[in-house]
């Protein structure tokens, strides 16, 4: 596997960093998790250890269905990185989720030139080691 | 004007050279503080409030009043990228006016040409949770603002011609700024020449929709500005030029929240109400100019036009020097063609000046008022606002 090994890798979260490990290691077993506050409802994403609405330490970790809407995008075309280098052009883009969260993500399955503002895009998995990223393609049927 | 005078800009000086090979950031800081204070008529021993953004390591404040060989007895080491400068005027301002300080000294410098820092396509830092979510997909620097412009397009129909014409009227202005023609050759510009709409849409995609012509350039460099109490200004080698207004704000990725519009929507009206002046009576709008779209973005947020329509606004060269009615836009080349070592806020303030005090190589006849807007972080994702309101007599 020495071939395998050479390549560049994605550049991966740190496990170590308190907020967002439980994020992380949720990825393992395919779930996409963001927080709701107890105390006044609302929708926490990035993962804290505090509300953002009230800063109450209340947080309910759940599970999004995966589902939601680009909100804007890019197709990166230069990189600096040797992994991102080898992978242009891609496309990168905020998905506003269902549940009310917005989350920087990857598009993939598609051509990164027909990627649009309000396409609807679904949850799919790219392994990674330690932990599963998640990124987003455009919804079967539509 | 009626306005309270609690504090001038007395002395400026920019760093000339955009390549610098053989000097450190910190001498170029140095040089810089001893040119400012000669061009404000004061001395070393004159400072007594210090300001630095961090940028050449770290124990920021410390380490410079070291090197320089200064005792200041306030020292703000507020470090928000691009925009510090503006942040530490605003503050420059409060120490002076609550007596804290008579002279104080803002500085940078830069060698991020030379050590071929990849400020725009590199990889980002690391790592808080914020940044430990976003490393697994490369969002680049470029990228994070091409956000903001696709999402302006889609909402107002702005478009990449729009976009195009900031970086054609700053290239116009950069090519009467010797220092910015100089630099454009020194950094290796093959065509050293105005620009068109069309030459900045047929370069290439750094990342959609933005091109490389919307891009600022790379370069070392660096600066100094000199701020003193109304008391100092008797004694100064120019006239000063008056702080009328600050404000300061941040922005960061929220869900549902408009990513068209920046902090600058909160610190200008800050500004600009501290300042008794509206956008409409300014006559040089100095705007952090990393990208066009970041240009776009703040210009409507600041109130020169309404929101989503910027793209019509800056079209047929509007913001130029030499047009009456609107405000010049970077009258010294900005980042776009003259310089940008990575945090351009400083200059800001330098162009400014020399506006108001007549002597800028793109001058706006019997400039009076101006406003420097820096915009620090990265426009999409987070983001610190400074909008700094100047006048002169
Ligand atoms: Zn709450």
């Amino acid at each position: 596997m020495a071939d395998v090994a050479a390549r560049p890798a994605r550049p991966l979260p740190h496990l170590a960093e308190p907020d967002t490990a439980p994020f992380w290691r949720a990825t393992r077993e395919g779930r996409l998790t963001y927080q709701v506050c107890r105390r006044c409802g609302a929708v926490v994403f990035y993962p804290r250890a505090h509300c953002t609405g009230c800063g109450g330490p209340e947080l309910e970790w759940r599970t999004s269905a995966g589902e939601g809407t680009i909100y804007t995008f890019t197709v990166i075309r230069q990189h600096g990185h040797p992994f991102f280098a080898g992978r242009v052009p891609y496309a990168l883009a905020l998905v506003d989720l269902d549940e009310g969260f917005r989350m920087l993500t990857e598009i993939v399955g598609a051509d990164p030139e027909q990627v649009r503002v309000g396409q609807r895009v679904e949850l799919a998995w790219e392994d990674a080691g330690e932990v599963r990223i998640p990124v987003f393609r455009p919804r079967a049927g539509d | 004007m009626g306005r309270e005078r609690r504090a001038a800009i007395a002395g400026v000086h920019e760093f000339g050279p955009r390549r610098a090979e053989t000097m450190s950031a910190l001498q170029i800081k140095a040089l810089s503080a001893a040119r400012a204070l000669e061009d404000a008529g004061l001395t070393w021993a004159d400072v007594d409030a210090l300001y630095d953004a961090g940028e050449t390591g770290p124990a920021a404040g410390l380490a410079l009043a070291e090197y320089l060989g200064v005792r200041p007895t306030v020292v703000d080491t507020t470090a928000v990228g691009g925009s510090s400068f503006e942040l530490h005027a605003a503050h420059a301002v409060r120490a002076i006016a609550t007596g804290k300080a008579r002279v104080a000294l803002l500085t940078y410098g830069s060698t991020a040409h030379s050590e071929r820092r990849a400020i725009g396509t590199g990889p980002r830092g690391n790592r808080g949770p914020a940044s430990n979510m976003e490393a697994p997909y490369g969002l680049t620097l470029v990228g994070n603002y091409a956000l903001v412009a696709r999402r302006h397009m889609h909402q107002y129909g702005t478009t990449a011609a729009q976009l195009a014409e900031i970086a054609v009227t700053t290239r116009a202005h950069a090519m009467r700024n010797p220092d910015a023609v100089r630099g454009l050759h020194d950094l290796g510009h093959r065509e050293v020449r105005e620009i068109t709409v069309e030459d900045v849409l047929a370069s290439r995609l750094i990342a959609d929709p933005l091109h490389l012509f919307d891009c600022c350039i790379i370069s070392d460099g660096g600066g100094a500005v000199v701020i003193v109490a109304p008391e100092v200004t008797r004694d100064l080698r120019h006239r000063p030029v008056w702080i009328l207004g600050a404000g300061e704000a941040v922005g960061y990725l929220e869900p549902g929240a408009d990513l068209t519009v920046s902090a600058a929507a909160r610190s200008g009206p800050i500004a600009f109400g501290e300042a008794g002046v509206r956008p409409e009576e300014i006559d040089v709008a100095m705007i952090y100019d990393s990208f066009t779209i970041t240009v776009l973005t703040i210009l409507e947020d600041l109130g020169f036009c309404a929101k989503g329509e910027g793209g019509a606004y800056v079209e047929g060269g509007r913001l130029r020097f030499d047009r009456p009615g609107a405000p010049a836009l970077n009258t010294d080349g900005g980042g776009l063609s003259s310089n940008h070592p990575g945090m351009r806020g400083i200059f800001l303030l330098i162009e400014a000046t020399r506006q108001l005090r007549g002597t800028s190589t793109a001058q706006v006849p019997g400039a009076r008022l101006a406003v420097a807007h820096g915009n620090g972080g990265q426009l999409a994702t987070h983001h610190v606002a400074g909008t700094i309101v100047l006048g002169r007599d």
